[in-house]
């Protein structure tokens, strides 16, 4: 068995954090460094009891140690990696950009990650999109899409301030994921946010335009192949109830529960992010050592 | 100078009665007729705000942008405002509205989520828009904690923070409640609003007692037409506020006119507080829900009032009109 490949985690906040413990139950995946800014975070404490390197003292310090990962995942903000970003290309390293910046192309892991295994900077979209846009790539593999919407609504307790900040960001680049990656020719993204308590999980409605003489059976096999693709990395990602149809159009509920691993099981929204995030970089490893068996 | 801005919502909220299916011909008429009565603000968009047209809340027969247009060409005084719920509609579509001659915007958040609004606040009111913030769901917050929400939206540039009831859940007493916390609270700049309906038959009464604890813009439907059993009529308002020495622009007899002649003939229905809009205010419910709610009922074969009850059962807040399909689906499946 081949060793597994080091990779570092920059950001000591919630997913930052979330993402160091689902990397420790990788096989291919080794988590080796957390880098963060603030030395008394939990995340830093967390990560240093966990036998990871770690440092306060950002992106120089991952440029200075090329040798403890391949892959950075950049959990800190938008405006931090657009400045990180190209340090960690020049070291020759490989971002896994769960932040909104869009330097890189969006990935979905079991929807669009062969084209863009080469990329110095792969973009996780956002939670939704990670949600959602399976389920019109497998609607659109059978008939052609040419409108999908999503509603996505997360728990008010699991929004945090950068989310609420730019909620155009979210609706925009969901939608532009539904088009570019999830096969529809146009796309609209739509995020509420209710506070109730207990929090409520992450739940996603997908209505997806399709003829009204499409194959129905074909449409749901579809979904439910998808489904199962998805739950290999996000166990809690599930359908709620039976895809239905109507008017020209079919709408498919789902629900994501976070594996708790830091944050709280109905945050799956983020837990979506992290364990897509995972999935990325597990499958550019593997792709890495094919590559490298091969030569 | 008139005492309070009266806001007349009958081409937004109406467009949820009317299934967002208003044409250019019947915005102009209204919107034309509800100026020359001497409404401050008319209100035109769709149910949902900008960019609502949607599987989730229905499409709009006209795209709303034509209908904003054809309703600024058809005022001489009124202001035409828009409304915008963050995470439905986008600042692009707040700048396409100015460029068409809207003048007031009112970005709408569930009444715990204002800081989801300063961005688009602050976006409007750099076009030039006079900015309204708008708590919905009103009666799903305390009057201290929709102080807190409304200063999030004051120091994003809100010149007026509503209490917005839209499930028509408010009493009286509830309602003076909070739009006085608010009336002390904010800066003495800024004003303060209230949105009523109908669905416990206190859009009238609860808008007086607002405008008694200091709300000095008040929103209304000709008609009543609007989601659930409707808002308060602006033509009763018009009268009441009249006969209580209260001064508005808009004058009682056009405004009668208005209603009987150019709003009730484009009605589908009447606005009434039946079983399912009175469990709507009773229950807290979200009243544009409601048209959904008979639609899925109708659909699945189930009841509307068992749908409403499972929605307020889960907290649905405004915008999830999808939760509805599911439910009436899981009922459909229940054993009877």
């Amino acid at each position: 068995m081949s060793e597994k490949v080091p990779c570092a985690i920059l950001g000591s906040g919630n997913i930052g954090t979330d993402l160091m413990y689902k990397l420790q139950r990788s096989d291919t995946l080794e988590p080796r460094a957390m880098v963060g800014i603030d030395p008394d975070s939990d995340g830093l404490r967390r990560a240093a009891a966990a036998g990871l390197d770690t440092s306060a003292e950002g992106v120089d310090w991952i440029v200075a140690h090329p040798e403890e990962c391949s892959f950075v995942f950049e959990a800190t903000s938008a405006g931090a990696h657009r400045a990180n970003a190209p340090k960690i290309a020049a070291a020759g390293l490989q971002s896994i950009d769960l932040t909104p910046a869009k330097l890189g192309p969006g990935v979905v892991p079991v929807v669009n990650l062969e084209q863009h295994r080469e990329a110095a900077d792969v973009n996780m979209i956002t939670c939704g999109g990670q949600a959602t846009i399976p389920m019109v790539a497998a609607v659109s593999a059978v008939t052609p899409v040419p409108y999908a919407e999503i509603v996505a609504t997360i728990a008010s307790l699991s929004a945090g301030p950068g989310t609420r900040e730019s909620i155009d960001a979210f609706t925009r680049t969901t939608a532009k994921g539904l088009e570019e990656i999830g096969g529809a020719e146009r796309g609209k993204a739509i995020i509420v946010l209710n506070p109730a308590e207990p929090p409520l999980m992450m739940r996603d409605t997908v209505f997806c335009q399709i003829d009204a003489d499409a194959d129905r059976d074909a449409i749901r096999a579809s979904i439910e192949a998808m489904r199962e693709k998805v739950a290999t990395y996000v166990p809690g990602y599930r359908l709620r109830g039976e895809p239905q149809f109507d008017d020209g159009r079919v709408a498919i509920f789902v629900e994501v529960e976070g594996a708790a691993d830091y944050l709280p099981a109905y945050a799956g929204n983020l837990d979506i992010m992290t364990a897509a995030a995972v999935a990325v970089g597990e499958e550019l490893a593997r792709l890495r050592q094919a590559t490298e068996v091969a030569a | 100078m008139a005492d309070l801005t009266l806001v007349d919502s009958t081409l937004r909220d109406g467009s949820h009665a009317k299934r967002h299916q208003l044409t250019v011909e019947q915005v102009v008429t209204v919107a034309g007729a509800l100026d020359r009565a001497g409404v401050d603000v008319i209100e035109v968009s769709h149910g949902d705000g900008l960019g609502g047209a949607s599987f989730n809340y229905g499409f709009s027969l006209t795209d709303e942008f034509e209908l904003i247009a054809a309703a600024v060409g058809a005022v001489e005084r009124a202001r035409i405002a828009v409304l915008l719920l963050p995470g439905i509609g986008v600042k692009e579509d707040l700048a396409r509205a100015r460029e068409l001659g809207a003048s007031v915007t009112r970005v709408a958040t569930h009444s715990t989520e204002a800081d989801i609004a300063p961005s688009h606040l602050a976006f409007a009111r750099e076009l030039g828009f006079k900015t309204c913030g708008f708590l919905m769901m009103a009666h799903m917050n305390s009057p201290q904690g929709l102080l807190e929400q409304a200063k999030i939206m004051e120091a994003a540039g809100a010149a007026t923070v509503y209490v917005t009831d839209s499930a028509g859940a408010l009493m009286p007493d509830t309602v003076k409640a909070r739009v006085g916390a608010l009336r002390e609270g904010l800066e003495g700049g800024t004003e303060v609003g209230f949105h009523g309906h109908e669905n416990l038959s206190l859009s009238i009464a609860n808008s007086v007692a607002g405008h008694e604890a200091g709300a000095t813009w008040i929103d209304g439907c000709t008609c009543g037409l609007g989601a659930g059993a409707g808002n308060a009529p602006t033509e009763v308002l018009t009268a009441v506020f009249e006969k209580l020495g209260v001064e508005v622009n808009a004058e009682t007899f056009p405004m009668l006119d208005v209603a009987e002649d150019v709003v009730r003939p484009i009605m589908d229905r009447p606005q009434v507080v039946d079983r399912a809009s009175l469990l709507l205010g009773y229950a807290g419910v979200y009243s544009s829900f409601l048209l959904h709610a008979e639609r899925a009922a109708e659909r699945f074969e189930v009841s509307t009032k068992d749908i409403l009850v499972e929605v307020g059962n889960r907290k649905a807040v405004g915008g999830q009109e999808d939760l509805i399909i599911e439910i009436a689906a899981e009922l459909a499946r229940a054993p009877a």
